[in-house]
């Protein structure tokens, strides 16, 4: 079956009768100068419908008149690294997260729900939890900064680049040197405290008060991401037909009614996007503070706290179960996002 | 009524004014931490025990002594080798990965093709901060752990965003011309390696510099899967200063430094190629 088919499909190939293509090509031009932009997609389907229905008749002109097989050699590699290193992983972890594997030992048991019960029940989580709220906050004041910046920087305003520039650079650093650049910054009689002294404003514990701590790391994310937020709206609000601010402006609108009425509706798909990449961020936060504070001094996030769990503890079962958790938040706020954004640029094709 | 038109230039100049405050403000944010880092990375031992005020000038603005010990004692230069290595390999395993994904994708119809997408789609939701728990036990059984191919192996089997900017730019290339190619007889093979792939210039050098960028400042995959002290990446040998520099602030300030700089240069002389490729990537 399958040798007869290929042996069609190379006779195919070896003479291409000149009729074919003369006809391709009285019957493309139209076509190709309507509708290629807009419904390639759909217009190669149709094509292909016709390719399968004549299959066998020479040069029966689909986009590629291919053999079966012709397109896995260029995805066996990219499906089999997408299976070992993403599906595979996913998978072992919801079936560790039921067992009591220490990561080493061969032997492994199957514990039913303990993991998770014992995961909820811990007064760790919780703390865990509270700390992503420091950088959920963050992340709001983040996107809101950027929201601004990035607005007043779409509008004509001297030293433009310079300014995009500098507030974008921090994206770019090495999350080590971040971390090392702020550890100095906040120690006790450092650089902050100096500045600050310029105002009258006394010294304090920015890393060591238990109060404080989680608000500084949490800074220093915002200080770290906030020019990627304002870099990405600026392409979106470059995007925005310029005939609708005209519009706007002969209607009397001044900047902020432009803000209003014409931005935030032109740019929402990234607006939405960005903050349901701040709810995801905010639950996975690890460099920072791993770096800065190692997780101590009530710092300790939920990546830090499963890492522990797995390679300090080795409690691979409990931290699969923790593991698990957080991908579930994740993909509910992705989920929960494309139900109340439903936004067709985020789609495939 | 009448007051508005008088009042109006002059709102609009302090309006014009705070803009600029809150634009030189956020930028001296930015730049203080940074600035106060570099000074310190110029200062001598004892300045240091002076106990100064951070942002004060120091003593020799060409006091480069703390860059040496540094470089040197803090094995920079094997940093930069190991980095070099998993950067050469992955982003060319990045590119061909990528643009087979997409010519194959984008070019061929075939049975399972909605699949396929589907699963690079998923993937691509999966956050891969939450899975090294297992991910560690698969890298451990492929017997790498702990070598530079552990790294390489991660970056280009997660690595579904690049995949998505090479697709996006190969609907952009029109078919007429893999037809052109065909009826002159070439495979499939050839229309990629010599159509389509040198005609994906543009998304290459996008995806060669973000995920460049991404490689250089990775410290959680590093720091993970090659514990080993001869395999420090410039993240995890900046993130050793900690210990024996612990108190060394303006030397851990010239390593800090040392790695910021081929950021920097990176950013200025490409800086039209970075703004943009995000911009592609986020949008996909």
């Amino acid at each position: 079956m399958a040798a007869s088919r290929t042996a069609g499909g190379g006779a195919r190939h070896e003479k291409p009768p000149p009729a074919p293509p003369r006809r391709n090509g009285a019957d493309r031009p139209p076509r190709r100068a309507s509708s290629r932009r807009v419904k390639r997609g759909r217009v190669q389907r149709g094509r292909v419908q016709r390719g399968r229905v004549q299959r066998g008749r020479p040069g029966s002109g689909a986009v590629h008149g291919q053999r079966w097989y012709a397109p896995w050699p260029y995805l066996a590699i990219p499906l089999a690294l997408l299976v070992v290193f993403t599906y595979i992983p996913v998978v072992d972890m919801v079936a560790y997260s039921f067992t009591d594997w220490d990561g080493l030992s061969p032997q492994r048991t199957y514990v039913g729900l303990d993991n998770y019960v014992d995961l909820f029940t811990r007064p760790q989580l919780f703390q865990v939890f509270a700390v992503s709220l420091f950088y959920l906050v963050g992340a709001m004041v983040q996107i809101v900064a950027a929201l601004y910046f990035a607005t007043l920087l779409s509008f004509n305003v001297r030293l433009r680049n310079l300014f995009k520039g500098i507030l974008f650079f921090p994206y770019l650093i090495n999350g080590v040197a971040i971390g090392f650049v702020f550890l100095y910054f906040f120690q006790p009689g450092g650089t902050l405290d100096s500045v600050l002294g310029i105002f009258g404003i006394g010294p304090r514990l920015w890393l060591g008060d238990p109060d404080l701590v989680n608000t500084s790391l949490a800074s220093v994310s915002v200080w770290r991401f906030m020019g990627l937020n304002m870099v990405l709206f600026i392409g979106a609000i470059q995007s925005i037909p310029p005939e609708l601010y005209e519009a706007a402006a002969l209607d009397g609108a001044g900047r902020w009614g432009q803000f209003r009425h014409i931005i935030v509706p032109g740019i929402k798909p990234i607006i939405s996007l960005s903050v349901i990449l701040a709810v995801s961020g905010a639950l996975s936060v690890f460099e920072i503070p791993f770096i800065m504070t190692g997780g101590s001094n009530n710092t300790e996030t939920f990546v830090i706290q499963t890492i522990k769990l797995a390679f300090n503890f080795n409690k691979v079962g409990l931290a699969s179960a923790a593991a698990v958790v957080l991908l579930a938040i994740v993909l509910l706020a992705t989920w929960l996002q494309r139900l109340l954004v439903p936004d067709e640029r985020v789609e495939l094709s | 009524m009448s007051a508005v038109p008088r009042a109006l230039p002059l709102r609009r100049a302090l309006a014009g004014f705070l803009q600029y405050l809150s634009l030189v403000l956020a930028s001296a944010v930015v730049i203080v931490p940074l600035l106060a880092v570099v000074l310190t990375s110029l200062r001598t031992g004892q300045e240091m025990a002076a106990n100064e005020n951070p942002l004060s000038a120091p003593g020799n603005w060409f006091n480069l002594h703390n860059y040496k010990v540094a470089f040197t004692e803090g094995k920079m230069l094997r940093a930069l080798w190991n980095t070099s290595f998993i950067l050469v390999f992955s982003l060319l395993a990045t590119v061909f990965i990528g643009s087979m994904t997409a010519y194959a994708v984008d070019r061929f119809r075939f049975r399972g093709r909605r699949l396929v997408l589907a699963l690079f789609l998923v993937a691509a939701l999966v956050p891969s901060v939450t899975t090294q728990v297992a991910t560690y036990q698969v890298v451990n059984e492929l017997g790498v752990m702990n070598t530079r191919w552990a790294p390489v192996l991660l970056y280009m089997g997660t690595d579904i965003v690049s995949i998505y900017i090479f697709l996006q730019f190969i609907r952009s290339i029109p078919t007429s011309l893999d037809e052109a190619a065909r009826i002159d007889g070439a495979n499939s093979l050839t229309i990629y390696w010599k159509v389509i792939l040198p005609l994906l210039r543009p998304a290459i050098a996008t995806v060669v510099i973000v995920k460049g960028v991404a490689i250089y400042n990775d410290f959680y995959i590093p720091f993970l899967y090659m514990p080993s002290e001869e395999l420090g990446t410039i993240s995890t040998s900046l993130f050793r200063f900690k210990g024996p520099f612990g108190a060394h602030w303006e030397v851990v300030s010239a390593g800090a430094a040392l790695v910021i700089l081929p950021s920097l240069v990176v950013f200025l002389a490409l800086q039209r190629f970075i703004y943009s490729g995000l911009t592609s990537g986020s949008s996909r």
